[in-house]
């Protein structure tokens, strides 16, 4: 059973995918689609619980990437759910045809699998071949209101993914080159943990080289600046669970497979060293996208900018390294994916009751959406990095790693978290208790998803259980 | 006999620089897909070289690939779709023809003096096949960002492609090149299919201030 976790984890979302293209009623196809993601969220609790096969030269399970399959299955189950209330609606309100959610379904199965590819791949080529798959299939669900918007949000989005497909592969390759002088050719040489092995023996220069292309291609997927101009289009024209899930997921894959990069050249002593190339690509992330919240209008792209923040503050924290803020880097990525899907939840039931997505036509939530307005509080606070909310403790780690080892950088970190908390405050003082300016329908959400990702990132932040912490410290010392 | 064939190989490659620095300078579509035609033909060439000199048999599905797929039946659709949205009248750059043909040129020495030092290790053949290859890959960036026209943005995101393939096949042995360039010619494919159904003429970039405040989205 156990060592065919892996295989069960990639083997239902293509299954679903595959079936989902011939269901019909949109309504079936949405329950399906929640069953196919609980299916696949169950096999990766068996992957996370299982013995770890060794690893094939194509797929490799430890500890690393079963903690990111379970975490973004979960986050893929319970989007689904919310998924399903939220087509309901846009079905009733005619801006979704069933043809196009049959296509919907399909694809969000495809989204998940690739991603748990890009995750459990052990070979570097299959690391790409899945990020490139995901974007490529968010690139169609941006697309797919078909308003002129939505289409120059998808084309914007493929053309600056494709600079970075090209740059990621490069690096690949370059890799490759690196690795075939001492594992030979073929297969074994674009294996990760051969490489990470023989890391010490490669070619240093090919190998910094090599990072250097990859931090720029994967870098762009993360959306670190200055290649972030696709995700704030991407986020506020894709149907809402899409914005969940890029948000939440994509940049976490993407961001892991940097991780591998990052420890293959780590591991040379003559490479150069990854830290200070990923702490300014974090830090430049972090302060202008927290200058950049206080311009938007939209709420969406509000958070989008929101996203580029947090990345750059775990990627931060991964710069610096050490066990303390490789700890830190983890912790935030899982508080920040399950806080920023439930946010973008929240986001979406709003847009659809108060039928739009601009800040000046919204407002005073509180009094016409008591609970709806109750969620995204816990969710602004949350991200805020306030406590008594998890990412407050992500955060606070990150910031002390920080002052521990390098405080000439931890000041522009504080810096910046500091600026984009007044944005954050600003807009929710704004939207919950402002005037009510829309006149507001009722909404029928699913309410689980929302209060399940709340609930879950309040219990790290009171209380990190200990056989949690321990699992995530075991998990930070393997990225050394 | 070997060392003629990568010769040859590289020969293909030289030229493909050469037609990728051709299509910056070109403003008619129909030349720009005519162009990309020839880009993927000594694309083909070059890998077929590469594979018999490497004797790496997989590669030849790799150039059948780049023959049939990108050397005909792309151009001819792009050709189509072309005539059928009547663009291809337009004369569409955002930098004109001389400052791009310079900057061609500076990311061609930028390439090689990237690419050079640091494969000292590898052995000339393929650290020339790499430099190749990221000018290549360059241009057809800078083609993409130089074109406010969907259809030249899909030809440079090929042409990237293209480059990419040259590399991957240079590099020996590298497991999964055929994969890749299937993967890839689906891909462009589809892209072209959605160009067609979307009628996408021209994305972003424009250089009409309105035009960027809606696409940001955000006016106040």
């Amino acid at each position: 059973m156990s060592t065919s976790a892996p295989y069960a984890v990639l083997l239902v979302p293509a299954a679903a995918a595959l079936g989902l293209a011939f269901v019909r009623d949109p309504k079936l196809g949405a329950r399906l689609n929640v069953a196919a993601s609980l299916l696949t969220f169950l096999a990766s609790l068996a992957l996370l619980a299982g013995e770890r096969p060794p690893p094939d030269d194509l797929l490799i399970v430890d500890d690393l990437d079963s903690t990111f399959v379970a975490l973004t299955t979960l986050v893929g189950f319970t989007t689904s759910a919310f998924s399903a209330s939220y087509i309901a609606h846009e079905l009733d309100t005619g801006r979704l045809t069933p043809a196009l959610l049959r296509f919907y379904h399909a694809m969000y199965q495809l989204m998940l699998g690739s991603m748990i590819l890009a995750l459990l791949a052990d070979n570097l080529g299959l690391v790409w071949v899945g990020v490139e798959l995901a974007t490529l299939v968010t690139v169609v669900m941006v697309g797919l209101y078909r308003t002129e918007p939505a289409l120059e949000a998808a084309w914007k989005y493929f053309i600056l993914g494709s600079v970075g497909i090209a740059l990621a592969f490069f690096g690949t390759v370059l890799t490759y080159l690196a690795a075939q002088g001492v594992l030979g050719e073929g297969l074994p040489a674009l294996a990760w943990h051969r490489i990470l092995g023989a890391a010490p023996r490669l070619d240093p220069a090919l190998l910094d080289l090599a990072f250097v292309f990859v931090l720029v291609g994967y870098g762009t997927k993360v959306g670190l600046v200055p290649l972030h101009a696709w995700l704030p289009d991407a986020h506020a024209e894709g149907p809402t669970p899409i914005s969940a899930v890029l948000s939440g997921l994509l940049l976490n894959v993407a961001l892991h497979a940097l991780l591998r990069f990052r420890m293959i050249v780590a591991a040379h002593p003559d490479a150069l060293a990854p830290g200070p190339l990923m702490i300014a690509a974090g830090l430049a992330s972090l302060s202008f996208a927290a200058f950049m919240l206080y311009r938007r209008r939209d709420i969406k792209r509000f958070f989008a900018y929101s996203s580029i923040e947090h990345m750059g503050i775990a990627t931060f924290a991964f710069g610096v390294g050490g066990p303390v803020a490789n700890f830190a880097g983890l912790l935030h990525m899982a508080m920040h994916s399950l806080t920023k899907s439930a946010i973008f939840m929240a986001v979406g039931h709003v847009a659809q009751a108060c039928g739009t997505q601009k800040f000046a036509e919204l407002g005073g939530l509180v009094r016409s959406h008591p609970r709806l307005a109750f969620a995204l509080g816990c969710g602004m606070v949350a991200i805020a990095g306030l406590p008594p909310f998890g990412v407050f403790t992500s955060e606070f780690l990150v910031l002390g790693s920080a002052f521990a080892t390098r405080p000439l950088f931890a000041l522009p970190l504080a810096a910046g978290l500091l600026v984009a908390l007044g944005a954050l405050l600003l807009r929710m003082l704004d939207v919950l208790f402002g005037e009510a300016k829309a006149p507001a329908a009722p909404v029928r959400a699913a309410w689980w998803p929302l209060w399940l990702h709340l609930a879950l990132v309040l219990a790290a932040g009171i209380l990190l259980p200990d056989p949690v912490v321990q699992w995530f410290r075991r998990v930070a010392a393997l990225l050394g | 006999m070997e060392g003629h064939l990568l010769d040859l190989a590289r020969l293909g490659a030289a030229g493909m620089l050469v037609v990728s620095l051709t299509m910056l300078t070109q403003e008619r579509l129909f030349g720009l897909v005519h162009l990309y035609a020839l880009h993927a033909l000594l694309l083909a060439a070059a890998v077929a070289l590469q594979a018999l000199a490497q004797h790496a048999p997989h590669l030849l599905v790799t150039a059948a690939v780049a023959l049939a797929v990108k050397g005909l039946a792309i151009p001819w659709a792009l050709h189509r779709i072309v005539v059928r949205l009547g663009i291809h009248r337009d004369l569409e750059k955002v930098i004109g023809a001389g400052p791009t043909v310079l900057l061609g040129l500076a990311l061609t020495v930028l390439a090689v003096l990237v690419v050079t030092p640091p494969t000292a290790g590898a052995g000339a053949l393929v650290r020339q096949d790499l430099a190749f290859a990221l000018a290549v890959v360059l241009l057809g960036l800078l083609l993409m960002v130089t074109r406010r026209n969907a259809v030249s943005q899909v030809i440079g995101f090929t042409s990237v492609e293209n480059g990419l393939i040259l590399a991957a096949a240079g590099a020996r042995g590298m497991p999964l090149v055929v994969e890749f360039s299937v993967a890839f010619s689906v891909l462009v494919a589809m892209i072209v299919v959605g160009i067609f159904l979307f009628r996408i003429r021209e994305r972003f970039d424009t250089v009409d201030v309105h035009a960027l405040d809606r696409f940001r989205g955000e006016r106040p």
